[in-house]
């Protein structure tokens, strides 16, 4: 099984195929049906906020170890957009500065265990999100 | 790349089951052919199937939730039938709320419903 896959964000097509692969890595790693879903829905969600606010960027699929040997699927979501000034609100539900609810980053927030963002203004966001199985 | 889904009519009903996971565009056309069967048929009503689908994101949960809403300004019900029960939970974890919708377990159920809101 391959331990890390990069999908390029560049079109809507995109989306469809890193939801699909999110949803085959987690169900290769073992991760049952309720959080396969929590894990697409994330993938869909994240890689949409990409192509909408920055146009393209990347999203790398990695499966991770814990120190207890659990075993997670990380999801990073990396893009060079113009970034967001105030993360904090931007994790508050209902914001958006774009079409949308505002549910992407609060909603995947959410639906995984860990959540990391980091954003400089004009240079970019990267999200991290990670999935332990129970 | 965009995916056409089929709008069939039965009686007053258009049933339209969203047989693949569908791109944000593909989601946005089958929002406008509904709307726009529904005005040459003079629907009273439309199911939308989904119960193929693994995920509805916040994108899809909500044009399928102004959908409804359009639809019953032109006098149609929508009924959303068969969501899977994971897909459900996760729409519910993620803060959608799909208040303008009608639901029903399965298309059977879905029929039965709209029969009943038209009779009153």
């Amino acid at each position: 099984m391959e331990r890390t896959r990069n999908i390029l964000i560049e079109n809507e097509h995109d989306i469809v195929l890193c939801r699909r692969a999110s949803r085959e890595m987690a169900r290769e790693l073992g991760f049952n049906l309720v959080d396969q879903t929590r894990i697409t829905t994330t993938a869909s969600e994240l890689a949409r906020n990409i192509f909408e606010y920055a146009n393209h960027g990347e999203v790398i699929l990695e499966s991770v170890t814990d120190e207890n040997g659990i075993i997670g699927l990380k999801l990073i979501f990396q893009d060079n957009g113009p970034g967001i000034e105030d993360t904090d609100l931007a994790l508050g539900e209902g914001w958006t500065s774009h079409r949308g609810m505002g549910l992407g980053l609060p909603g995947s927030k959410k639906l995984m265990d860990d959540f990391t963002i980091e954003s400089t203004k004009g240079v970019g966001t990267t999200v991290t999100v990670i999935k332990w199985q129970k | 790349m965009e995916t056409r889904v089929p709008i069939l009519k039965i009686k007053d009903f258009l049933i339209v089951p969203i047989q693949v996971d569908l791109d944000d565009n593909s989601a946005s056309r089958l929002q406008h052919d509904i709307l726009i069967r529904t005005e040459q048929t003079g629907a009273r009503g439309v199911i939308i199937d989904i119960s193929v689908l693994d995920m509805v994101d916040s994108y899809l949960g909500r044009l399928l939730g102004d959908t409804a809403q359009m639809a019953q300004l032109m006098d149609a019900h929508v009924v959303l039938t068969g969501m899977q029960p994971q897909v459900a939970l996760t729409l519910v974890e993620l803060g959608l709320k799909l208040d303008n919708i009608f639901t029903a377990l399965d298309m059977e159920s879905g029929l039965e419903l709209l029969e009943t809101l038209l009779q009153n």
